[in-house]
């Protein structure tokens, strides 16, 4: 008892520390040691150390890393920037307190409660090409049927499109407690001063909103780098290889091929990069979020 | 074992029974006078085995014939069924970490064998096949036998035998006059002839899937006079032969296909054929239920079988073992687990999986008229015809199978969709040498 009252600052930290470490250092420790490794996952062969050859093969001979890194960062950028306009719409609509409001805004979370899994292959029925309802719906209209998931070119981004049908209540949400968070004064001051609803939003509501919108950004930013229940649900990476993902690439490395050094050593690439981002947003918010 | 789970084992037993009782008129029958369980032994009586397997028809038909087993050996059976490729990464997952308690499982030895086999997971059976005598190894098809071989071991039992076949609608063949096609050419001809988008009927379906096409792509890929690797072990996919097989099955699915084939996997190719909007769909013989079974299909009554037809090459269709029950090396009821294997792999329950429609390895039941008894006349026959011919193989005879599948599969996607089908095989051809070289 006396060693703990008198290491009582260490003792109180001890539990997430020794979770930290449990859950989060060793596996990154792990798998950089795998990373260097050719491993094909039986326990009755050892890994075998190869050096840097994993990631060697990952920038110079490897084309589908390549393409599965640029398709992360279009996936991304899509849907995020029509989440953060869809949601911020939203959340501007909503703000304040009208009939129903309450009742608007739980409906209007449903996507987001609901399992990536499910809503994979809820709208993978529709967007199946031959009895689809959305192909049923075009036609309805005398438009041409689309092939959605099935063309290389255009299957990412109706993947996106789920995506963004999914998460932009998030942004909503986290926006909409942002604008709730403004104070009145200023507001008042604009008004006095005779300025317009369009010139109170861009002068007031989005320089204020602006630390609010980075970090919801930065949010959904590093959860849609990391999609992988949809995409691997709705096409497993394909046709082909059109949407695949670092993400989806690296479970195919590990769990189709079993080759588990290549899919660390791929992981620790990806970490590095969603490490990368976070610490550009959060720069960015630092030295831009308040001068704005 | 909480109240749930035995509330649900007992209604799963009860509703065993009552299939069992439907299947065997005399349900008197005693564990000795069975004959379905003559030869099990009682002596590891108590022992509890816990088996993997597939969902696939094979385990629906086995889990009826499971009671007699139990009854006859005193064991007990836990089952777990995964859908295949769950089932692949359950297994691979398990066996990796060394957690897997399974005792014996399905698993299909042309896609994981070799892996497993390398990776020490499989015991090996050769000296227990050996030793059965009444059992009989010989007996088994050589191709069978062949397939669950690598470099002396015997890594498992073929349990399930499958060759791709036509499955066609009568009725919209003979609406215009059209007779199965038996060569490539005639079956290009059929499916113009029978396509028509507008009234929702589509000439063909075949699966499109980068990985999952490849194995009923290889038919194709023979009967042009291809194959995946040449003599010396070299990517065989810079031949014309190759180039021409591909560019013919990306037409036929381009052409004359529904939309969205290059997402199809077997379960979507036959949604279409279910529902009457294709009037041909190439698969494996094994999944004919599908076609036939009129609570899963529209036409059931309208399918019919023609053998695979013949290209410049002849008709190369692949014949294989799809799917082995193989031995954990590291359970511990090693020989109960192989008393099991015996049974389920043994003439008489063999004769009766086959009966319900479960195409076996036995050159016994496939020669008699018996054995051919639970199949269409029309599927029997063309079975019967393709059992004792073709490749022994349907996708590359490698380790890491998924690797090479994602390779080769990825120029049938290009060829889909009308791309750069040289550029893609090029590309392919390349990648497969370099992958050839690794995989040891």
């Amino acid at each position: 008892m006396n060693y703990l009252n008198r290491h009582i600052r260490t003792t109180f930290i001890l539990p997430s520390l020794i979770f930290v470490i449990a859950m989060m250092i060793v596996p990154i420790l792990y798998t950089s040691y795998l990373s260097l490794h050719v491993w094909s996952g039986s326990a009755r062969r050892a890994p075998e150390f190869v050096g840097l050859s994993n990631y060697e093969r990952l920038f110079t001979r490897d084309p589908r890393f390549g393409d599965a890194v640029a398709r992360t960062f279009i996936f991304t950028g899509v849907a995020v920037g029509a989440e953060l306009l869809l949601g911020l719409g939203i959340a501007l609509l909503i703000n304040g307190k009208f009939l129903g409001h309450n009742v608007v805004k739980t409906l209007i979370l449903l996507p987001m409660v609901a399992t990536p899994v499910a809503i994979g292959m809820a709208w993978l029925l529709l967007y199946e090409p031959n009895i689809g309802a959305l192909n049923a719906l075009l036609r309805a209209l005398s438009l041409p049927p689309q092939d959605f998931l099935g063309n290389s070119t255009t299957a990412l981004l109706w993947l996106a499109v789920v995506d963004i049908w999914q998460w932009t209540p998030l942004m909503a949400l986290i926006l909409l407690a942002g604008l709730a968070a403004l104070p009145e004064e200023p507001y008042e001051a604009a008004r006095v001063d005779g300025a317009s609803t369009w010139q109170r939003f861009t002068k007031l509501t989005l320089p204020l909103l602006f630390p609010t919108i980075i970090a919801a950004t930065l949010l959904r930013s590093i959860d849609a780098l990391k999609t992988f229940d949809i995409i691997y649900t709705m096409t497993r990476g394909g046709p082909g290889f059109a949407t695949e993902t670092i993400n989806t690439y690296g479970y195919i490395q590990a769990f189709e091929y079993f080759q588990l050094g290549q899919a660390s050593s791929l992981l620790i690439v990806f970490f590095t990069l969603i490490l990368g981002v976070s610490l550009f947003f959060i720069r960015f918010r630092r030295r831009w979020g308040t001068a704005l | 074992m909480s109240k749930r789970l035995v509330f649900k084992m007992f209604s799963l037993a009860l509703a065993a029974a009552f299939a069992l009782a439907a299947l065997l008129p005399i349900t008197s029958l005693t564990a000795q006078d069975n004959p379905l369980t003559a030869g099990v032994s009682n002596k590891f009586a108590g022992t509890e085995l816990r088996l993997i397997f597939a969902n696939h028809p094979w385990n629906n038909t086995i889990q009826r014939l499971i009671p007699d087993f139990e009854k006859a050996s005193g064991m007990s059976l836990r089952i777990e069924s995964y859908f295949e490729d769950q089932l692949s990464q359950k297994l691979q997952v398990g066996l990796t970490s060394g957690t897997s308690t399974a005792d014996a499982f399905m698993f299909r030895p042309l896609q994981e064998g070799r892996l497993f086999a390398k990776n020490g997971w499989l015991f090996d059976l050769k000296a227990f096949a050996e030793a059965e005598k009444d059992w009989n190894w010989e007996d088994f098809q050589e191709a069978a036998r062949g397939t669950v071989t690598f470099e002396g071991v015997v890594f498992g039992v073929p349990i399930v035998t499958e060759r791709q076949v036509v499955y066609y609608r009568k009725d919209l063949f003979a609406a215009k006059g059209l007779s199965a096609p038996t060569t490539l050419e005639e079956l290009e001809a059929a499916a113009k002839a029978l396509n028509d988008p507008a009234n929702g009927v589509f000439g063909i379906v075949m699966r499109g899937q980068r990985a999952a096409a490849v194995t009923q792509f290889s038919s194709f890929l023979y009967s042009f006079g291809a194959d995946w690797t040449k003599e010396d072990g070299s990517s065989g996919l810079d031949t014309p032969e190759a180039r021409a097989a591909y560019e013919f099955y990306g037409r036929l699915l381009r052409e004359y296909g529904p939309q969205g084939t290059t997402n199809m996997s077997w379960p979507q190719a036959v949604a279409v054929l279910q529902q009457g909007k294709a009037a041909m769909w190439i698969d494996a013989d094994s999944l004919f239920l599908n076609a036939t079974d009129p609570t899963r299909s529209t036409v059931a009554a309208e399918i019919g079988f023609a053998p695979f037809p013949a290209g410049p090459a002849g008709a190369r269709q692949y014949n294989i073992t799809s799917w082995a029950l193989g031995i954990n090396e590291l359970s511990e009821n090693k020989e109960a687990a192989w008393e099991f294997v015996k049974w389920a792999t043994s003439a008489p329950v063999v004769m009766a999986l086959q009966k319900s429609g479960n195409p076996g390895p036995r050159i016994s039941v496939w020669e008699s008229p018996e054995g051919l008894s639970g199949f269409p006349t029309e599927y029997a026959e063309v079975a019967k015809l393709q059992s004792t011919r073709g490749v022994g193989y349907d996708r590359p005879r490698v380790i890491s199978v998924g690797r090479a599948r994602d390779i080769v599969g990825a120029p049938i996607v290009v060829a889909i969709e009308g791309g750069n089908l040289e550029a893609a095989l090029k590309e392919a051809h390349e990648q497969f040498n370099a992958f050839l070289k690794e995989d040891r």
